[in-house]
């Protein structure tokens, strides 16, 4: 039989994105790592599935019948249970290139980002405008607005963090972004698609917020420069849906000595005191075992997704989501093969944004002439959550298949994990980005590993290290 | 984009992905090494820290680059991602003649990939270790140093002989499910370069032609043709050492 250490330096718990990406870095710097999943496939909330899966899985359909055979083979859908892209010039992109995991992946551009403007039928689809040259041609502002916004976005362009002499005379990290609005003389609407599909914020909170100009004129930054990086949107989307994220970073860290143990369930977790201990688990049904595998192992570090802690979580929300399956690209976006469309909660009476992301054959999630859109937002009621939905829904046009479960809980920790050493990540939120999952990444890492992340040169330096 | 498949370069170039599975301490990365490196090591350690390892294999009509991905010991848990055979043009599944769980565990890959990867892939059933086998390619080499799947059951060869899976056993299943078959020896080299070179010609030209260009993932399937502009490279400006990466 196959060995499993008497002790690991970490146990990892789940293979969503956030536990591959740590497990990966933790096994390059050396640790010994072993990985656990209790599904039998890799990802987690995070992976990708086919779409015999995905009705099943939403329960949509009569007993006895099978409504995904009429949608081809089902192994040629990977649709994505997050609905997320990748910031082409964002961290994750970050850790994927200085590991090296870019070489199990490929990556396709995102067609287009796109913001609506105005309720209903008259709302307006437009682009989003990334540069001063694209504000001066944008529908979504009138001439003077454009010429105003031109000076906005210039003056962000040339801003540096270091060099108080692009501040522009603005203290940025005392006071609110209102007021940097108002010192360009930006209306509401413009403040509306900038502050919500370029700075991404999902709630109008952050106007108000003193001190927050600074991070909203750096999230503007990640936007444009994102956006400069590969021409058509500011996002990037592995071929084969995100799901190949979790597995790519599994595998980095397979390389690097981890152990993986999918099928696998934690029986017990032990402790010394307060801090974790070990843990006890039954790998399921081996063939050559029907009674399962059991095991145990020691570790001091236990790093876990919150399906694992349900006692050691809480709920800080609740995100609505809702997978469409349509024939036709998502109407008045130039016929893309894939997009953003972001509905910015004050124009159609919300509280938090709609997203809507759309993928297709192109990125090889679906068969051709398919298109996935995926529309979200954070719920604000108990009930008639396709409600909350129905302006995204709006958008789509004939929707072939619809996908819709209950709201989905967001967990975070109750605690650091300082205390009983197990580090429990987020449930991914609702941006549309894998942004805030790399700062848990971080976060998780920091606390656990007791050391800052340095991701630059993670592989070479280590590779030496290796040989 | 990497340019491999239309280079100004006399021959044709194409990458192939080929996936190594079978048992742990089968051999499979001791004869890559072999392949690639023309080299052996006695009691290699489990694979650590190789991403996949390249290697050419120049054809009378085209060179072939191998892209080599070892399983990392995922396999020991039965717990490689779909990933790992996502458009494998080619497989070597490798066994130990000395130790017959190893050719069982062999049908199973070969049932894995015959569920899991594309339709067209390329699939060598390798027998390994014939080194410890008597009378086939060079020395019937002395049974300690290097294997502990050598239990010494007692079938009387007494004369060097470790061959628990006979040649007749390997061919019959092999041909029975269209797999090519070779019997090799990582460490002297028998028929190691011979298996690559064979996979190689196996390969349909056709099928070269819509591979993918380079080593970041891909398609090597009929889905191509929707692919190609909108493809980035993460690694830009990094040059020549990225090559072939997420083109």
């Amino acid at each position: 039989m196959d060995e499993i250490a008497p002790e690991y330096d970490v146990v990892v718990l789940g293979t969503g994105l956030t536990e591959c990406v740590l497990s990966g870095v933790m096994s390059v710097k050396g640790k010994k790592v072993l990985h656990i999943d209790r599904n039998d496939h890799y990802g987690g909330e995070a992976a990708s599935v086919n779409i015999e899966s995905l009705f099943k899985k939403y329960g949509n359909y009569t007993q006895g019948t099978e409504p995904w055979k009429k949608y081809g083979r089902v192994n040629d859908w990977n649709i994505d249970l997050v609905p997320k892209l990748l910031m082409s010039n964002g961290e994750l992109t970050n850790i994927l290139v200085s590991t090296d995991v870019t070489r199990y992946l490929e990556f396709k551009q995102i067609a287009g980002s796109y913001v609506q403007q105005g309720n209903g039928p008259r709302a307006t689809v437009a682009k989003v405008p990334s540069d001063a040259s694209e504000a001066l041609r944008s529908p979504l502002m009138g001439l003077f607005e454009k010429r105003r916004a031109k000076k906005f976005l210039e003056w962000v362009g040339a801003f540096k963090e270091d060099d108080p002499a692009t501040y522009n005379g603005l203290d940025l990290n005392r006071i609110s972004m209102r007021e940097v609005y108002e010192k360009f003389g930006l209306e509401a609407t413009t403040r509306d698609f900038i502050g919500h599909s370029m700075a991404l914020y999902q709630t109008d909170e952050y106007i108000n917020e003193k001190g927050a100009a600074k991070e909203t004129v750096q999230r503007i930054r990640l936007y444009v420069n994102s956006m400069a990086r590969y021409g058509k949107s500011p996002y990037i989307y592995p071929l084969y849906g995100l799901g190949e994220l979790p597995q790519g970073f599994a595998r980095l860290s397979a390389i690097y000595g981890g152990t993986y143990m999918l099928n696998t369930n934690i029986d017990e977790i032990s402790y010394n005191g307060k801090e974790v201990a070990g843990i006890k688990a039954t790998m399921k049904e081996r063939s050559d075992d029907p009674d399962g595998m059991k095991f145990e192992t020691k570790t001091k570090t236990i790093i876990g997704d919150p399906s694992y802690f349900p006692g050691k979580v809480h709920v800080v929300g609740h995100l609505l989501k809702a997978i469409c399956i349509l024939t036709h690209p998502v109407p008045n976006t130039d016929n893309s093969d894939s997009a953003q469309l972001i509905i910015p909660q004050s124009q159609v009476g919300r509280k938090h944004d709609i997203y809507i992301a759309i993928v297709s054959s192109a990125h090889n999630v679906c068969p051709k002439g398919y298109y996935i859109a995926i529309v979200s937002t954070i719920a604000e009621g108990s009930a008639n959550h396709h409600l909350e939905l129905q302006p995204g829904f709006d958008r789509l046009g004939k929707i072939e298949e619809r996908f819709m479960g209950p709201a989905i809980p967001l967990y975070e920790p109750l605690e650091s994990g300082n205390r009983d050493r197990i580090f429990i990540s987020k449930s991914y939120d609702a941006t549309s980005h894998f942004e805030t999952t790399t700062d848990d990444v971080r976060n998780i890492y920091l606390r656990a590993a007791g050391e800052e992340l340095v991701v630059d040169g993670l592989r070479g330096e280590n590779l030496v290290a290796q040989e | 984009m990497v340019d491999s498949g239309n280079a100004s370069a006399p021959k044709p170039s194409s990458s192939v992905k080929l996936v190594l599975l079978g048992e742990a301490a089968v051999g499979k990365s001791s004869l890559v090494l072999r392949f690639v490196n023309n080299a052996f090591q006695e009691n290699k350690e489990p694979t650590i820290g190789a991403a996949f390892l390249t290697q050419k294999t120049a054809l009378p009509t085209r060179t072939i680059k191998f892209e080599i991905w070892d399983t990392a010991g995922q396999e020991r848990f039965a717990s490689l991602a779909p990933m790992y055979y996502r458009n494998a043009q080619s497989a070597l599944v490798v066994y130990d003649l000395t130790k017959p769980t190893s050719l069982i565990k062999a049908k199973h890959w070969v049932a894995e990939l015959q569920r899991q990867a594309s339709p067209g892939i390329v699939i060598a059933l390798v027998g390994n270790k014939l080194d410890l086998t008597k009378g086939a390619g060079g020395e019937a080499a002395a049974l300690p140093a290097e294997e502990e799947g050598v239990e010494g059951e007692g079938e009387g060869e007494g004369d060097g002989d470790a061959r628990k899976i006979t040649t007749q056993e390997g061919r019959s299943y092999a041909e029975e499910e269209g797999l090519l078959f070779f019997e090799t020896s990582a460490k002297s080299g028998v028929n190691v370069q011979e298996v690559f070179t064979a996979i190689a010609n196996a390969i349909p030209e056709t099928q070269m032609k819509t591979s993918r260009q380079g080593a970041g993932g891909g398609a090597g399937g009929g889905t191509q043709a929707a692919l190609g502009s909108d493809r980035v490279n993460l690694t830009g400006g990094k040059g020549e050492a990225k090559e072939g990466c997420a083109c």
